[in-house]
């Protein structure tokens, strides 16, 4: 545990120092964001409509852009031989991979989400729902894509493997997610929607780290 | 092509001779390999291959380009797949359990494993306490370097860092690929201080290389003749 949280304060500090790697992801998502009322029209009716699908198509999007680097990095200059070896099993690895991420991609998105959405004109109601919506989901988005980048690990041209093996995988959070906010915007509960996305976090927290882990110990053989 | 060194067990002394006067269970072989063979893109790297390491004990492996000289290495460290044979460690299945196996195994591959980006004393961090690694950058003579990011350090340097945190790992097992690659004279010779020691507190190096290591009593395995 406590080589867990050494390796995991490394994790934040390398991506501290790598301050533009970080931010490219966030400002990927609020410009995407931004470009919509510049396509369909500042109309509030159509935008704030659109705006949860928006939010949601965008965070999904920012979240790929840093996986590639994810293990990528660490395979190249040797680390990964050295994590593996730490001591901790290769599904804590993959976990601590994912916590990283989403420390650094998810979270962040997270808290420029909501200005975002605002910007897109989104209902009073639907804003928290889709605050609270986008916590499961971002967890998700990062212990889905630990998978993929574990997975296209040492393929070539695994950068572009890599969105068309987790995109399909994260649909499922689009659906509940947008559908969670859509009927918060609508006055109908939100509630089922919301616990399907908690139950896939649930399912996804133990299984992910366990395939990546083992994604993991394939690419270094 | 591929190599068969059945039935090589030439055994690695200690350093001590105290010690092999009373060779008890304790100071029997450690590492045993028994007719290993592995396989690489399809291409037989080695078959039969067999050799054992007593404590304190060093095998020096050697040959060509190409003879699975650093395959074998990350296959004793359990990053690679055994096809054939087995790896015993005291005596028991030592990739039964890789987290364990991983705990006494320190490896130091091709590259130095180092993050450019951080310093070299945060490099060594999450292998020792702030005190440990203070000692094992001083060790290798980088305490100057200490708080520098390892991007502005030479190749020697960063080698040099890499060796040091070998020694941080304590593990019993050194595996080494090419440990000397980049180093000047007086880091060799200190690296040989730093082999000694781990030797004489009942360590082992496995370590594959085309330079001179100074490695003493170090049994020699030629792979791919």
């Amino acid at each position: 545990m406590k080589l867990f949280l050494a390796l995991l304060r490394r994790e934040l500090a390398l991506a501290l120092r790598h301050g533009s790697d970080t931010l490219a992801a966030l400002l990927f998502f609020v410009l995407a964001a931004a470009l919509f009322p510049l396509a369909i029209g500042p109309a509030p009716g159509t935008l704030g409509r659109l705006a949860p699908g928006i939010v949601y198509v965008c965070a999904l999007l920012a979240a790929i852009l840093p996986l590639d680097r994810l293990f990528g990095a660490d395979f190249d200059d040797g680390t990964l031989d050295q994590l593996l070896l730490s001591g901790l099993p290769a599904p804590a690895l993959a976990l601590l991979k994912a916590a990283a991420h989403w420390l650094t991609t998810g979270a962040p998105l997270l808290l420029a989400a909501a200005p975002v959405a605002v910007m897109l004109r989104i209902g009073p109601a639907a804003l928290p729902v889709l605050l609270l919506g986008l916590l499961p989901a971002t967890l998700l988005l990062s212990l889905l894509g630990t998978v993929g980048a574990a997975v296209v690990l040492g393929a070539r041209r695994g950068g572009v493997l890599l969105p068309l093996l987790v995109l399909p995988l994260a649909t499922p959070v689009l659906i509940f997610g947008v559908a969670g906010t859509d009927a918060a915007a609508f006055g109908q509960s939100p509630r089922p929607h919301l616990l399907f996305l908690a139950a896939l976090f649930a399912a996804a927290l133990p299984l992910c780290p366990l395939a990546a882990g083992a994604a993991l110990r394939s690419a270094a053989e | 092509m591929c190599c068969c060194e059945s039935g090589f067990n030439h055994t690695g002394q200690g350093p001590s001779t105290g010690r092999l006067l009373r060779r008890n269970k304790d100071e029997a072989d450690v590492l045993e390999a028994d007719g290993l063979a592995t396989i690489r893109g399809e291409r037989l790297v080695f078959a039969g291959l067999s050799f054992r390491v007593a404590a304190g004990g060093a095998l020096l492996l050697t040959g060509p380009n190409g003879a699975g000289k650093s395959t074998l290495l990350r296959l004793l460290a359990g990053l690679g797949r055994i096809e054939a044979g087995r790896l015993l460690w005291e005596g028991a299945e030592a990739l039964a359990d890789l987290p364990a196996h991983a705990a006494r195994v320190a490896y130091l591959g091709h590259s130095d494993a180092l993050k450019l980006g951080l310093t070299a004393a945060e490099n060594l961090r999450p292998w020792g306490t702030r005190a440990a690694v203070a000692a094992a950058l001083a060790t290798a003579s980088l305490a100057p370097f200490a708080d520098l990011p390892v991007r502005l350090l030479s190749a020697g340097q960063r080698r040099r860092l890499a060796l040091a945190r070998l020694a941080l790992r304590g593990a019993r097992l050194w595996l080494l690929d090419e440990p000397t690659l980049g180093l000047d004279a007086a880091s060799v010779a200190r690296f040989g201080t730093m082999l000694a020691r781990h030797r004489a507190g009942g360590g082992l190096v496995v370590a594959a290389t085309h330079l001179p290591l100074p490695l003493d009593a170090a049994a020699t395995l030629e792979l791919g003749r």
